[in-house]
């Protein structure tokens, strides 16, 4: 039973792992950038969410739309600003750019929101109890399990199916030859960013619901995570950021419930490395040879 | 016959004019020691700046190891810090368990910078070895690991030291203590797992620093201009030409990476001397990042440029203290404004029309490395 | 070349925004309140301060951006009353005191330059640092600069160890740890205790060890231990369900309170309601922005301070407190607070002037402060030894409708 109860709250953090890195890949698959803000705009959002249904007053579906909607201006921004200028540039300056937006975006947070934690309502509360009470499972972790899911779907049709989706994939396979059959690349990887940065709003409100504390680094850790996630199910690929994060929530409950807490993101990590030594490219990546 | 001849010529201008740029670096560090040390003795430097020189010279030499591995390597590693903490920690109980047997602090520092370097590199083969078979941000993930492994494995270690000699607990399950060491009355605690290394005796000096500069100089600029060096440029430039003409791809992969690990641990046991408390979570992701900024901003493959961009973003943070709460984020600003003004085609085009005669002279020096972790 | 140039330019770019905020800094500042200047000169105050050097230059360090940082802002505004306070009082021996206080982001490099950019501002005393790892770090400089520091909350023993000006204004780790163990021995006696701490904390570490050290000689047992990292931090739903199937009826919490707050909120999602027992970290919850107050219904604290306190001192500094920043000031303002207090009852019973080297303030200071007895909002009757510990007790709080009540007087 307790196996069980240690396996769901695997799932529900890793469905919300899967969701950040969902976002990580799509942007890696298209723009080619580590986008370590990544994990800030989660935050970002968090909090926009947080002071919308308490400073504002609003309901929660209201609150989080609007977050969303913050996060997606923020996430274009960003990518206008910081990212577009350096298209033509070394991967790695584009790298180090990130990361100085992501100083930014936790150091403006602080200015703007304080650095004292505040407490994060969760959006549903209460648990469903089975076998007389032996297993809880919240309502949040299952709503976490269900959006990822949703999520997933939702992405792995558009992506395959849309119009859109497909210039982004197009965008990702060779971005000449995609300009050369008319798809406007910038406006394409504008919108890969605006979709990236709506879920991690998600993310956000999801995370703190399970989290229940907010702060201006709180996106960091899960950020880092979430991109191990990515690179574990094979960065680039939609499926694989998904099975990355649910398998790297289960296997980070399990080691702390089994070996030992102390060492959890140790054994986490080591899993990683591991997986990435038998199969180079990750569990879904597609390993392409090289070219001479 | 005129061909070779021609070849030979360009090859030593050009050899000539490395030479010239490597020993302008040695020169430069040398004429900055001479400077710094002579206005700290006429007491012309704020205590502010004297207590940054130590740190700064760790932060130079961990440029330096790190632009091995990403400028002339080509490959981009998240993980530098944890070799830093290696030589740290193995430097700092090195040093504290020979306090009775080598009275000389100078002496002593450099012993455990041997230590710190020659656990570093142990460090560094273990991790090379499997992880150089992988490319770009696979690698890049992965030594993201390592060091976050390196970081919590040392959170467990609780080592003491007695005339018994070292005893060392690992704390796998969070319930040990410095009490279970089992040390006699004169025993003393060195690392105290999460607290880390406590009490340390702060031995590190400018003077060890600048050493330490000038031997990761020497080492680094002999191994780039040496034939391993261009077997190691050939590598980042096209891996699959260079093992072509029977370049031996793990070897030279792991020379690099290696030295540089050696380095960085010789860096951290510096570091680590230099403080009396010291936690393992210094040696964070954080930490890396910010090493990896040094080299990105200094120029990849460009040792001088890693030097000064070390130094001034070392100072930087302390010089923007005047701005308060909004310090770190004028850091943030400056960072992202200086890589668009580098890195932007059309700002780079703006402001190196002036430099452009400079740079004509001087082409020799600064050669851009190719990006680590690109898809290329 | 290129890059030597774009550094040189990142160099004049610094300089020319440095200059450009030389200018703004002052109005910026004096705006809003909530950012508190840091900086702060001495107020045209009185007839006795027009020569340069005549007042007490006092500096604090702690983390003022970073994970930490609403320790430092606490520890910075609560001085910042008691400078205010004692400035228009006259001041200490008819001197003002100038106080500025560093950032040092909790770490113990960052630390040790701001403790270094203060002594070339001035500095005579030293309230800080703020968190344990970068206080050992300054302790060391401390002692070889003759400089007499006072921590207001980093509670480890190697702080003061073998530093006789490093002193301490929060009890320390064994003190909490042990009398947590004593307390839950002879008020919950037979009790299963579980305990949830961080061990990459030396704060969390240090009580928990002793603690554990302490219940061996009480009637507890300890069903289970569970640790988190400042890594793994987001999910407890593994340690709080163990600790619930090894029969845990006391779960010790020797964590700050937003981990803390998490816990709570998590054992409540998962319908476990077992006797939540935290230390003087987890001081701070219930002033937490939007804090569910039932979630903490029940949880006992040992706290030196609580905000809800009816004496006048702690009403007057919580109104002020609130006034000017805002929020409900938690154990590390009240101890900032203390902190000035202390050191003014110190330098007015030794008769100390601004003029007198630092040398000789920190040997009239440690001779003060070995014998002394102060009263403060932290306790009354504190003495502290040679060895530069506090005494003082702890004392035991439940929360009830989201205030503190003392655990004799609850129902």
């Amino acid at each position: 039973m307790e196996f069980l109860s240690y396996l769901i709250s695997g799932i529900s953090l890793g469905s919300v792992y899967a969701i950040i890195a969902l976002g990580y890949t799509m942007v890696y698959g298209i723009a080619k950038m580590l986008n370590f803000a990544h994990g800030d705009v989660i935050m970002v959002g968090g909090y926009i969410s947080l002071l919308s249904m308490t400073a504002l007053g609003l309901p929660w579906p209201v609150a989080v739309l609007l977050a969303m909607l913050v996060c997606t201006v923020l996430g274009v921004i960003i990518e206008g600003l910081a990212y577009r200028p350096l298209r033509s540039a070394p991967s790695l300056a584009v790298l180090i750019t990130a990361i100085g937006v992501s100083y930014f975006l936790q150091n403006s947070a602080q200015l703007l929101w304080g650095a004292s934690p505040m407490s994060y309502t969760p959006i549903v509360s209460g648990s469903v109890q089975m076998f007389g009470g032996r297993l809880s499972i919240s309502y949040v972790s299952l709503l976490t399990i269900a959006m990822c899911i949703v999520i997933m779907a939702g992405l792995t049709l558009f992506t395959g199916k849309s119009k859109l989706g497909k210039a982004m994939r197009a965008c990702s396979e060779d971005k000449g030859a995609a300009q050369l059959m008319g798809i406007n690349v910038n406006l394409t990887i504008s919108l890969t960013f605006a979709i990236g940065s709506a879920l991690a709003a998600i993310a956000g409100v999801l995370l703190c619901s399970f989290n229940t504390s907010l702060m201006p680094t709180t996106g960091s850790m899960p950020g880092i995570k979430a991109f191990t996630a990515a690179v574990f199910g094979g960065i680039g690929s939609i499926p694989g950021a998904f099975l990355g994060g649910i398998l790297l929530g289960i296997i980070e409950s399990l080691a702390k419930a089994y070996i030992s807490t102390q060492l959890a993101n140790s054994i986490v990590f080591a899993v990683l490395i591991i997986t990435l030594l038998v199969r180079p490219a990750g569990l879904l990546g597609k390993y392409v040879p090289e070219k001479v | 016959m005129s061909k070779i001849i021609r070849l030979g010529k360009n090859r030593s201008i050009a050899l000539t004019k490395t030479r010239v740029m490597d020993f302008a670096t040695y020169l430069g560090v040398i004429i900055a020691f001479a400077v710094v040390t002579a206005m700290g003795s006429a007491g012309m430097l704020t205590r502010s700046f004297s207590g940054q020189l130590v740190p700064i010279c760790c932060y130079i030499v961990m440029a330096i190891s790190l632009n091995l591995t990403v400028g002339i390597l080509g490959e981009l590693s998240l993980g530098h810090a944890g070799f830093m903490s290696v030589g740290a920690f193995s430097g700092v109980i090195a040093a504290m368990s020979l306090q009775g047997a080598i009275p000389s602090d100078p002496l002593r520092l450099g012993i455990a910078m041997a230590v710190g370097a020659a656990f570093a590199a142990l460090a560094g083969l273990i991790v090379g070895v499997p992880v150089l078979r992988l490319r770009g941000d696979y690698l890049a993930i992965v030594t993201l690991a390592f060091g976050e492994i390196i970081k919590e494995l040392i959170n467990c270690l609780i080592v003491g030291y007695d005339e018994n000699g070292l005893h060392i607990v690992f704390n796998a399950t969070g319930t040990k203590s410095v009490a279970d060491l089992g040390l006699t009355e004169s025993g003393i605690a060195i690392i105290k797992g999460a607290q880390g290394a406590t009490g340390t005796d702060m031995i590190a000096s400018f003077t060890g620093g600048f050493v330490l500069i000038m031997i990761s100089l020497i080492i680094v600029l002999n191994l780039v201009r040496s034939r391993s060096g261009r077997a190691i440029m050939a590598l980042r430039d096209n891996r699959i030409a260079a093992e072509s003409v029977g370049i031996n791809v793990t070897k030279y992969k792991l020379m690099a990476f290696v030295t540089s690990a050696a380095l960085a641990g010789a860096a951290g046991a510096l570091y680590g001397l230099n403080f009396s408390n010291l936690a393992a979570s210094k040696f964070n992701f954080n930490t890396s990042i910010l090493i990896l900024v040094f080299v990105v901003l200094g120029g990849l493959g460009n040792i001088w440029g890693s030097i000064i961009a070390a130094t001034v973003l070392t100072i930087l943070p302390e010089a923007l203290r005047g701005f308060e709460d909004y310090r770190m984020l004028a850091y943030a600003i400056v960072l992202i404004l200086v890589m668009l003004a580098t890195n932007n085609p059309q700002l780079k085009e703006l402001f190196s029309k002036p430099v452009r005669s400079l740079k004509s002279q001087l082409s020799g020096g600064a050669k851009k490395g190719g990006a680590a972790g690109g898809q290329n | 070349m290129k890059k030597l140039i774009s550094l040189v330019m990142v160099l004049a770019m610094c300089v020319f925004l440095l200059a450009g905020c030389g200018q703004s800094e002052e109005p910026a500042a004096s705006d809003s309140p909530s950012e508190a200047p840091s900086e702060v000169s001495a107020e045209p105050a009185g007839d006795e301060t027009d020569a340069e050097g005549a007042s007490f230059m006092i500096g604090g360090v702690g983390p003022l951006t970073g994970d930490n940082a609403i320790y430092g802002t606490a520890v910075m505004n609560g001085v910042q009353i008691a400078v205010d306070e004692i400035n228009a009082a006259g001041g200490i021996n008819g001197y003002q005191i100038e106080y500025r206080f560093e950032d040092d982001v909790s770490d113990g490099e960052s630390s040790v330059n701001a403790y270094n950019t203060l002594m070339d501002w001035g500095m005579q005393l030293l309230v800080g640092p703020v968190t344990t790892g970068p206080a050992i770090s300054v302790s060391a400089e401390v002692y070889n600069d003759r400089v007499f520091a006072l921590t207001p909350s980093a509670s480890s023993p190697d702080v003061t160890a073998g530093k006789d000006n490093m002193f301490q204004m929060c009890f320390t780790d064994p003190n909490q740890g042990s009398g947590a163990a004593t307390y839950m021995g002879s008020n919950m006696a037979g009790s299963k205790v579980a305990i949830i701490y961080r061990n990459d904390d030396a704060y969390s570490q240090g009580i928990r060890d002793t603690f554990v050290a302490e219940a061996a000689n009480q009637d507890l047992e300890i069903v289970y231990e569970g640790t988190f990292t400042a890594d793994t931090q987001a999910d407890f739903s593994v340690q709080l369900t163990a600790a619930q199937s090894a029969g845990a009826d006391v779960v010790f919490l020797p964590i700050y309170y937003q981990p803390a707050s998490v816990i709570l909120s998590q054992a409540n999602a998962m319908g476990y309601a077992p006797t939540f027992f935290g230390v003087d970290g987890m001081d701070g919850i219930l002033a937490m922005p939007n804090f569910d107050l039932s979630l903490a219904e029940g949880v006992m604290v040992l706290t030196p301070f609580s905000a809800d306190a009816t004496d006048e001192k702690t009403v007057n500094f919580v109104a002020e407190y609130n006034e000017r920043f805002g929020e409900t000031p938690n154990q590390f303002a009240a101890d900032g607070y203390d902190c000035v207090y202390a050191l003014k009852q110190a330098l007015e019973a030794a008769g100390c002037t601004p003029d007198m080297s630092t040398e000789d303030i920190c040997t009239a200071m440690i001779e003060q402060f070995t014998t002394m007895t102060f009263d403060g909002l932290t306790g009354t009757g504190m003495t502290w030894t040679s060895g530069g510990e506090v005494s003082k007790m702890p004392l035991a709080v439940v929360i009830q409708d989201g205030v503190y009540v003392s655990a004799e007087n609850a129902g």
